[in-house]
């Protein structure tokens, strides 16, 4: 086990605490910036799509895990950065200028969509989000002088200094990583700094942080308007890996994918965005594979057991049938939410830290260490 | 003019009076005790001070300045700061990043400062975190730092709250109950400190307390209120041996 001897304050404040993380963090850092090179275009492909969720992630990790403030609205938040990019590409406006015009108009509508939150909590402020969403969504199929309405937008690809960045080259990978890493930084030092105590504060107790003297209304809305604006950005990088965009891909399905990410990653952290944005890419090959291969797999299990080649053939309809039956991905979403809240509320990036922990106390961990406690002594009468 | 006056401040939830009409002045450098038996409305003023509630009527003046109509937080700013009968605490941090958020009405840095972590963010930084040292020293806090508050037991967190508040450097602190829930031992500690935020750190006190060794010991005035009414004010030996507050207390 390590121990930190910290001789200055500047110790505090140090994103890498010690050497071990460096080595660990720069090996991480080599592996992604070789993979484009070593991977198949496939795996790549789910890469990219690991590090927008991801970066969505860590925007709503902002605001929900640490300002408290649940969102549903989050796939809203990245249609409106997506079809800003779309909107003003057709126009030849260069990438860094709708890239971050996306951005600033993701981020005051964020900011707007904050205001009406100040006096909302808890399931009310859910409920006002997805209504947000569903407006959203609406206006995207409606104002087809804009949007193209239902027919969806053609996305081209980057221009940027005259180079044309197609979206399976190693380039737009790495600017998908450089957005999330840029994001994770940001994040970490606004975590550092008042504004992120501030936050935290916000989440713990709104009374408490009033008498500290924190602007909780000025708080809760930079708080919606820094994660808005964070998603807008992965929108873009959205809409240009897909390539074509229209409304029925930012549904209330998404906003709940981007739930289960920091959900199942850990709202506590962020590298819980980064965890459950691998978890839920992974997903889908998953049910495809689910869809495939398992009721072949299951036939002839039944088979070699000595069922009927018809009878076998039966079951491998009917496990065809299941594993191909609409709204099973959600249905599968729903377990794994229930599943992970009532068995591991701290997420993968939980688990991970109570397995370190094992093995840095070994054999010395005791079971207890990451129980729960019930809090007694919770005043809810000031708020 | 006093440091702190309140003018006639009321509270009502409709018809009952939690408070009425209660008027009291602060000097400069006092520590003041608010006594009274359940209900008699002391944590409710508190509450008005900083603005939890709104007052129904009157008006509350500190450094001569009319602070009725301000905001809590800009209460705050203005240096009153205060802890909680029932603690309120940041659960889910550490013992440092609540005392850091003490220091929020110090802050200075802008927004796109904090995100790129600019050279002057981490000057304010290390200065915030050296204020931040000063008062853990000054209140034996340093085994704690970095532990989570949801670890620790109730007489340290009671113990941070008050940290928390003097990170703000206030020049008002407002103490509800800072002796509730703490051993004999804790408490001799807390009037010791308390004495020592008046004549050390130049801070004025008013607390709402209902241990009278304590209150005798550190007052310099004392207030006795009974439904939401001022029944005495002065030394505390002569609120204590009151006709009223002795009724009050032990029913006529």
């Amino acid at each position: 086990m390590r121990f930190l001897f910290k001789t200055d304050y500047e110790d505090d404040i140090r994103l890498f605490p010690h050497s071990g993380y460096v080595w660990s963090y720069g090996t991480l850092f080599v592996l992604l910036a070789i993979a484009p090179f070593v991977l198949s275009s496939y795996l790549v492909s789910q890469f990219v799509f690991v590090c927008i969720y991801a970066t969505v992630g860590v925007a709503l990790l902002i605001l929900t895990g640490f300002t408290g403030q649940a969102s549903l609205g989050h796939a809203a938040f990245l249609a409106i950065g997506a079809y800003t990019a779309a909107y003003l590409q057709q126009f030849n406006v260069p990438f860094p200028v709708y890239f971050l015009a996306a951005g600033l108009l993701t981020g005051v509508i964020g900011a707007i969509v904050g205001f009406p939150a100040l006096r909302l909590q808890g399931i009310y402020l859910v409920i006002a989000t997805i209504s947000f969403a569903l407006i959203v969504e609406e206006i995207l199929a409606r104002w087809e002088s804009v949007t193209h309405g239902n027919e969806g937008m053609r996305v081209k690809a980057i221009q940027f200094l005259g180079i044309q960045i197609p979206r399976d080259s190693p380039t737009f990978y790495f600017m998908c990583l450089a957005l999330l890493v840029l994001t994770i930084v940001g994040s970490l030092n606004l975590l550092r700094s008042p504004t992120g105590r501030a936050f935290i504060a916000i989440r713990d107790s709104e009374t408490a942080a009033r008498s500290m003297g924190i602007n909780v209304s000025l708080y809760k809305v930079k708080s919606f308007a820094i994660s808005a604006a964070i998603t807008g950005f992965a929108g873009v990088m959205f809409a240009h890996k897909l390539s074509f965009i229209s409304p029925e891909m930012f549904t209330l399905q998404l906003s709940i994918e981007f739930i289960i990410v920091i959900l199942i990653g850990g709202t506590f952290s962020l590298h819980g965005a980064v965890l459950g944005a691998i978890f839920i890419v992974m997903i889908d090959p998953f049910l495809t594979y689910l869809k495939d291969d398992m009721p072949g797999i299951i036939g002839g299990l039944a088979a070699t057991l000595g069922a009927g080649s018809e009878r076998a053939m039966h079951i491998q309809d009917s496990v065809a049938a299941f594993a191909s039956a609409n709204g099973l991905k959600g249905a599968i979403y729903g377990v794994i939410i229930v599943l992970f809240v009532l068995f591991e509320p701290l997420g993968l990036y939980g688990r991970w830290l109570k397995i370190k922990l094992f093995f840095q106390l070994f054999p010395l961990y005791k079971r207890a260490t990451f129980k729960r406690q019930k809090i007694y002594v919770k005043s809810e009468r000031n708020r | 003019m006093s440091y702190f006056r309140a003018e006639n401040i009321s509270l009502h939830f409709g018809g009952l009076k939690a408070v009425d009409a209660v008027s009291f002045a602060v000097e400069k450098g006092e520590i003041l005790s608010i006594i009274g038996p359940n209900g008699a409305g002391k944590s409710s003023i508190f509450n008005l001070i900083s603005r939890i509630y709104t007052p129904t009527a009157g008006k509350l003046f500190f450094e001569d300045q009319d602070i009725t109509e301000l905001p809590a937080y800009g209460i705050a700013k203005l240096g009153i700061a205060r802890t909680f009968q029932n603690i309120e605490l940041f659960e889910n941090a550490t013992v440092l990043n609540n005392l850091l958020v003490g220091r929020h009405r110090h802050s200075t840095t802008q927004l796109w400062q904090e995100l790129l972590f600019l050279p002057s963010v981490r000057a304010n930084e290390k200065a915030h975190r050296r204020r931040v040292e000063q008062v853990i020293e000054f209140l034996d806090l340093e085994p704690y730092r970095d532990t989570l508050i949801s670890g620790l037991p109730y007489g340290v967190r009671k113990v941070i709250e008050i940290a928390r508040a003097l990170c703000s450097e206030p020049k008002l602190i407002l103490l509800d109950e800072p002796s509730s829930g703490l051993n004999v031992e804790e408490t001799d500690d807390m009037s010791f400190w308390i004495r020592d935020m008046k004549s050390e750190l130049g801070i004025t006190v008013v607390m709402v307390e209902h241990d009278m060794t304590l209150v005798s010991r550190v007052s310099d005035r004392v207030i006795a209120l009974n439904y939401g009414r001022v029944l005495a004010m002065g030394a505390p030996a002569d609120v204590q041996g009151h006709p009223d507050v002795v009724a009050a207390y032990l029913g006529a």
